[in-house]
């Protein structure tokens, strides 16, 4: 298990000063001046040593991604962009780190933007996150009057500008080229790659767009060694990890906890259980809403980590954990996050914008049963035929909920047809 | 994706909109924060002081903000009506957002959505669902304008829109007895030892 002396965030729940002094004490801002002396290549060096994976919900290692900003800043700027547009049902893990620690994000921003020779970083933060972006704003004024960001910031002989961006409320943002989209002004609408953000992101020049959780762990990181993060967790699935758990849960919470903790052990020991006793669990989503769910069988020992995960065809995603116990009517359950794509979709590409309505009101019709036996298989096709087939991964999101749905509780949708037909024909 | 016209034939249009000079300077600080030429990044920025400013966002508002940031109207009203925070036509006082995607309904947020309906008259509140407000290991939860009401049941939303009824401002965060997102009844971590 996890000791405190291995938690990055350690203001995770506010009980502590979230302003410079409280975060000067435990840890943050020391010495940063040190870490950019060692330079660009060690830095990106360690973080790949670590095996920080991207904390985003794609898990694509974070050192590498800082790796493919070119070399030299030639005729165009380079950008650090920080995807704070938190949507992902189920997840709430980078508002704690804005409203809780915010100095973490923004020393972890002077250092990702150092790393990737960028002067300047935006934050863009879901509109919804008012008060949380209140936070990250003070926050980087305190930086800029101690002289930690702006001209020569912490007397590294770097300028780095840093600025909050609100949203205003559209999941779709979160995609890191809609993101850059709506960072310029327009709908949030994705680009096709390439090329990709390293090559043409914000106003055409070299950008790295990174979830909140992968800034802000990087300078403990590099102070405390990448071994140390590496050692951490399993193979290729390193660190630690913010998990937000939600759902039939005694007590419901956000913690950090070690990368490949067990799903059982993290609901036990940390919110005191699945309602009713882990025999009463029915299904657990373990990654947000775009992950196909686990069946309880499955639950019984799975580790939560990216590979574990996959094995199950399933995915670690944001971490975001939603219970489901046996109370729960899960078709209506898989049918909301239908709503959910549905009411998301940018509208751009036609599978998926023509797809996530037909897939949502055959998903409602599902619910009570009123359809015929062979649909099922008409909406697994079709949810084959939006996977893959969109510029961006909502497509794919929306497919993958049903697609567990379907392969894990198939003889609960066909019990509600034939319950349906046969009551019908009774009367 | 949503079907809205950023000119609803049943709202009382408003003839003109001007920023106050407060208002303005808070739109120029805005437009600061990008390279010169890319002001038209500030728009989500200056629509939302506009709404701010009025209380919702006519017509009249995203033409003015087209001619500060030299966009054409257009483009100003595809934003407008692409993100959902913009409301395009007058709404009560308080704005009840409900969630209720999976994680705030599988926690009850039918009965929080039925309490909030039933407030709602247009004046002192205006009801929307809203899709996941990002604050899922606190649910049921309400946004009621910029703060969070968290950890809601059908008593504790109807005692939070009496206090505001009361024209009191209740504390926003968890209605039961909890420190922020951490396990109610007791931490698991970071116990300081």
């Amino acid at each position: 298990m996890l000791g405190d002396k291995d938690r990055i965030f350690t203001n995770l729940y506010g009980a502590q000063d979230w302003r410079l002094a409280g975060a000067r004490a435990r840890g943050a801002w020391d010495n940063t001046k040190a870490i950019l002396d060692k330079g660009v290549d060690w830095i990106i060096d360690e973080m790949k040593k670590s095996g920080l994976r991207g904390r985003g919900g794609a898990g694509f290692p974070t050192g590498m991604k800082w790796s493919f900003m070119p070399k030299e800043v030639k005729d165009r700027p380079h950008y650090l962009v920080v995807n704070a547009d938190e949507s992902e049902p189920g997840t709430c893990k980078d508002r704690d780190i804005m409203r809780h620690d915010p100095h973490l994000l923004i020393e972890g921003c002077l250092v990702a933007g150092f790393a990737m020779r960028a002067h300047a970083g935006y934050i863009y933060v879901r509109g919804e996150f008012y008060n949380e972006a209140q936070h990250l704003i003070a926050a980087i004024k305190e930086a800029y009057d101690a002289g930690l960001l702006g001209k020569n910031a912490c007397g590294s002989g770097w300028d780095f500008d840093l600025y909050v961006h609100r949203g205003a409320g559209a999941y779709i943002c979160g995609e890191e080229t809609a993101l850059l989209e709506s960072l310029e002004g327009k709908k949030g609408m994705p680009r096709l790659k390439p090329p990709f953000p390293a090559g043409a992101g914000l106003y055409g020049c070299p950008t790295t767009v990174n979830n909140v959780e992968s800034i802000a762990v990087a300078p403990t990181i590099l102070r405390r060694g990448a071994a140390w993060f590496a050692g951490i967790g399993r193979p290729n699935n390193t660190g630690t990890k913010l998990f937000c758990i939600s759902g039939h849960v005694n007590r419901p919470c956000n913690v950090e906890e070690e990368m490949g903790i067990p799903l059982r052990e993290l609901i036990e020991r940390h919110c005191g259980g699945v309602r009713g006793g882990w025999d009463n669990l029915l299904a657990v989503i373990p990654g947000g809403a775009s992950v196909p769910l686990l069946p309880k069988s499955i639950c019984d020992t799975v580790l939560m980590d990216f590979d574990s995960l996959r094995d199950q065809r399933s995915g670690l995603g944001t971490a975001a954990v939603i219970v489901m116990d046996k109370s729960t009517d899960v078709v209506k359950a898989i049918a909301r996050l239908s709503y959910f794509y549905k009411h998301e979709s940018c509208g751009q590409c036609t599978p998926c914008r023509e797809g996530t309505g037909w897939m949502w009101r055959v998903m409602e019709r599902m619910v009570t049963g009123n359809a015929r036996l062979e649909e099922i298989d008409a909406l697994e096709d079709v949810t084959k035929q939006v996977e893959g087939h969109t510029i961006c991964a909502l497509g794919d999101a929306a497919a993958w909920p049903i697609q567990g749905l379907i392969r894990h509780f198939r003889p609960e949708m066909e019990r509600r047809i034939r319950a349906r037909t046969e009551k019908l024909a009774a009367e | 994706m949503a079907m809205i016209t950023a000119d609803p034939k049943d709202v009382p249009q408003v003839e003109s909109f001007s920023f106050t000079p407060e208002y303005m300077a808070k739109v120029e600080e805005q437009i600061a924060h990008y390279p010169p030429g890319r002001q038209a990044s500030a728009v989500i920025a200056v629509l939302d002081l506009a709404q701010r400013q009025q209380g919702w966002l006519p017509r009249a508002a995203m033409n003015e903000v087209a001619r500060i940031l030299d966009m054409a109207p257009i483009r100003v009203y595809e934003i407008a009506t692409f993100y959902t925070m913009f409301q395009l036509r007058p709404k009560g006082k308080y704005l009840l957002q409900v969630c209720t995607t999976t994680p705030c309904w599988l926690r009850g947020s039918d009965a929080v959505m039925k309490a909030c309906q039933h407030a709602a008259d247009g004046e002192i509140f205006s009801v929307q669902e809203v899709e996941c407000l990002g604050a899922c290991v606190n649910a049921p939860v309400v946004q009621v304008n910029d703060d969070f009401y968290e950890d809601l049941d059908e008593a504790s939303i109807k005692k939070v829109l009496d206090a505001f009824r009361r024209g009191e401002t209740p504390k926003p965060g968890p209605q039961v007895d909890r420190q922020t997102s951490a396990p109610e009844g007791g931490l698991t971590t970071l116990k300081g030892e």
